[in-house]
C-alpha cells in the first residue's frame, strides 16, 4: 500500500472516530483508553525487560504492564568499562525508570522469586502474587560459583569482583585499580563462550591498559582466555593490543581458570599459577536462576530455548524470554542491543496474541556492538538477522561486518548509540 | 438491513485490519533502527540525523547510496545490505509518516 493511501485512510478513520461514529473500535483506536486487553508482567528491568515494558505500552496501548525489578535504577553494562578506566562515573551509566512510569508502566521494586506458568502468576520475595495473561522474563545471566573453586563465598566474590553486572561491582573494581601500586598486575579471566558481551573482556583489557599507560605505566594487564582466540572483532583487538599496548597487555588463549585463592589473589590454571594485584574473574554463565526455577532452562542445562517468532519459551507457553538468558540463534551475540531487539519482537507478538490476531510472520532484528580500544577511539561489529520460516530461526543477512579500523568518529557514534538506545528502552 | 453507512463501516473495518498488518510491518522493521536513530526516528543528540518526517523517497535513496557505496559510512553500508528493497520501502514509509517532533 502506498503511504498516501494509508494516510488518507487514517484521516478518514480519525474523522469518523472524532465524530463518534466508531465507538465500537474502542481500545483499538485510542492509545490508552478503553478496557484493558490483558495483563503482562515483565521480570527484569535491563535491556530486554525495560524495552519490552516500554514497547508494550507504546504499541499495545491499553495493556496493563507491570515491571518487576530489584534495582532502583537502571545501570548499563555497555560503556561501564569506561568507568573502570576512570573516563566515566557510575552515575553516567545509571538512568532512572521514571520515563517508563510516565509511559504507564507500573513498576514494582522487588525481587521476583518464581514465575508459575500454570497458575499464571509471578511471586515476589515479599509474598505478593502478580497474576498475568502473559509474562516476559528478561532475567539476564547468573554465575555458577561452584565452577570456579575458591569463589564460593561472598567474601571471595568481593575480593575478586566480576564487574560483569554493572553497578556496585564496577565501582569496587575501579577502586581496586585505583588503589593498586604502579608496577602491579591486573589479571582478567574470560570463560568459555557463550558469555554475555563477547567483545567486552577485550575492551576491558584495552581500557584498563589505557588507564595504566597514563597513571601507572609500569603495570601489566594479563588476560587469560578459556577460548582458543579472541571471540569478537579479533583482528581489530589484536591491532589495538599491538599498536597501543605492546608490552602492556599479555594475552594468553586456551587458558581456562580452574581455581582461585582469594587470600593471596592467586589464579590457578592447568599449567600455571599467577599472583595478581587485582584479580577480575568473569565467571562461567548461564540463564539467571529464576529461569531455572521456572522450569525454562532446557538447552545445554544452561539456557532457555525460544520460539523466535514470538520469543516464547519452548518449555512454557505464555512466558516470553529475552536477551542473554536465551540459547542464541546462530551468530547472535549476547548483547544489550539484541535484548532490546528481542523485546520488540516479543512486544509486537504479545499485543497481537492478546488481541487474537496473527503475529508478524517475518520479524527482523539487528545488532550493533561498539567497543572502545582507547578512551577516544571505538569500533563496531554489526549484523541484521532475518527470520526464516522454513527453519524457524533467525539467520544473518548479507552485509554483517566490522569497522575497518577503530576511530574517533566511531567513539562519538558509540556515545550517541548509548544515548539513543537508553532513551528507547527507558522512555526518557 | 444494510445501509450504505453500515457498508462503509464494514469496509472500513476490513480495511483497518489490512492496514494494521501493513502499518505493523513498517513499524516493526523501523524498530530495528531506533537503537541508534531514536524511537520512531526521533534521534537524540546532534550526531544522528532524525528520520521522523523525512520523505520516504529520500530515506530509500539514502539506503541505496549506502548499499552501493556511493555515500561512504562507518556502519550503514553494512546494515543497508541486510534489508530487502521491500523492507526498505516499508521502513521509509513508516518514518515519513511520523511527526518530525515527538
Amino acid at each position: 500500500m502506498s503511504s498516501r493511501a494509508a494516510l488518507s485512510r487514517r484521516r478518514l478513520l480519525a474523522g469518523l472516530a472524532a465524530g463518534g461514529a466508531l465507538p465500537w473500535l474502542g481500545g483499538c483506536a485510542t492509545p490508552s483508553g478503553g478496557p484493558s486487553i490483558g495483563r503482562v508482567v515483565v521480570v527484569g528491568g535491563g535491556w530486554g525487560g525495560a524495552t519490552a515494558a516500554r514497547y508494550l505500552r507504546l504499541w499495545g496501548g491499553n495493556v496493563d504492564v507491570t515491571l518487576v525489578e530489584r534495582g532502583s535504577s537502571f545501570v548499563s553494562c555497555p560503556l561501564s568499562n569506561l568507568v573502570l578506566s576512570g573516563h566515566k562515573q557510575i552515575g553516567d551509566v545509571t538512568l532512572p525508570y521514571a520515563g517508563l512510569e510516565a509511559a504507564g508502566v507500573r513498576r514494582i521494586q522487588a525481587e521476583a522469586v518464581a514465575v508459575d506458568a500454570t497458575a499464571k502468576e509471578v511471586r515476589l520475595a515479599d509474598g505478593r502474587r502478580l497474576p498475568f495473561d502473559r509474562a516476559v522474563l528478561s532475567p539476564g545471566v547468573d554465575f555458577t560459583p561452584g565452577e570456579v573453586a575458591g569463589l564460593e563465598t561472598t567474601a571471595a566474590q568481593e575480593r575478586i569482583p566480576h564487574a560483569w553486572k554493572a553497578g556496585p561491582q564496577t565501582v569496587a573494581l575501579r577502586r581496586q585499580l585505583e588503589a593498586m601500586h604502579d608496577g602491579g598486575v591486573f589479571a582478567l579471566t574470560i570463560p568459555r563462550v557463550p558469555y554475555r558481551c563477547p567483545p567486552g573482556p577485550y575492551e576491558r583489557a584495552c581500557l584498563v591498559a589505557s588507564y595504566f599507560k597514563q597513571a601507572k605505566p609500569r603495570s601489566k594487564v594479563v588476560v587469560f582466555d578459556a577460548n582458543p582466540e579472541i571471540q569478537s572483532k579479533k583482528v581489530l583487538f589484536e591491532r589495538a593490543f599491538t599498536e597501543h599496548y605492546k608490552g602492556l597487555i599479555d594475552y594468553r588463549p586456551n587458558t581456562e581458570l580452574k581455581e582461585v585463592d582469594a587470600a593471596t589473589l592467586t589464579a590457578k590454571f592447568d599449567f600455571d599459577d599467577i599472583k595478581a594485584d587485582v584479580l577480575n574473574v568473569v565467571p562461567p554463565q548461564r540463564a539467571a536462576d529464576i529461569a531455572r526455577s521456572a522450569g525454562l532452562v532446557n538447552m545445554n542445562n544452561r539456557w532457555v530455548g525460544i520460539h523466535w517468532l514470538t520469543m516464547e519459551s519452548t518449555a512454557a507457553p505464555g512466558i516470553h524470554v529475552l536477551g542473554d538468558a536465551t540459547l542464541a540463534a546462530a551468530l547472535m551475540p549476547k548483547s544489550g542491543h539484541l535484548a532490546n531487539q528481542h523485546a520488540k519482537v516479543a512486544a509486537a507478538a504479545i499485543v497481537q496474541l492478546l488481541r487474537g490476531e496473527a503475529v508478524n510472520p517475518a520479524p527482523v532484528v539487528a545488532n550493533t556492538c561498539y567497543s572502545f580500544v582507547t578512551p577516544g577511539e571505538a569500533m563496531h561489529v554489526t549484523s541484521v538477522h532475518q527470520y526464516h520460516a522454513d527453519e524457524k530461526t533467525f539467520k544473518v543477512a548479507p552485509g554483517a561486518g566490522l569497522s575497518t579500523a577503530a576511530s574517533a568518529l566511531e567513539a562519538r557514534y558509540a556515545q550517541s548509540w548509548a544515548q539513543n538506545v537508553w532513551a528507547d528502552m527507558l522512555a526518557t | 438491513m444494510r445501509t450504505p453507512r453500515a457498508t462503509a463501516l464494514l469496509w472500513l473495518a476490513l480495511a483497518t485490519g489490512a492496514q494494521a498488518q501493513d502499518a505493523n510491518l513498517g513499524r516493526n522493521l523501523a524498530a530495528t533502527c531506533s537503537n541508534c536513530h531514536g524511537t520512531n526516528g526521533h534521534a537524540r543528540g546532534d550526531l544522528i540525523k532524525p528520520l521522523a518526517g523525512v520523505p520516504a523517497d529520500k530515506i530509500v535513496a539514502a539506503f541505496n547510496d549506502f548499499k552501493s557505496g556511493a555515500v561512504p559510512a562507518t556502519i550503514m553500508q553494512q546494515i543497508a545490505r541486510g534489508f530487502s528493497d521491500d523492507q526498505v520501502r516499508a521502513i521509509a514509509a513508516y518514518f515519513a509518516a511520523q511527526p518530525a517532533r515527538p
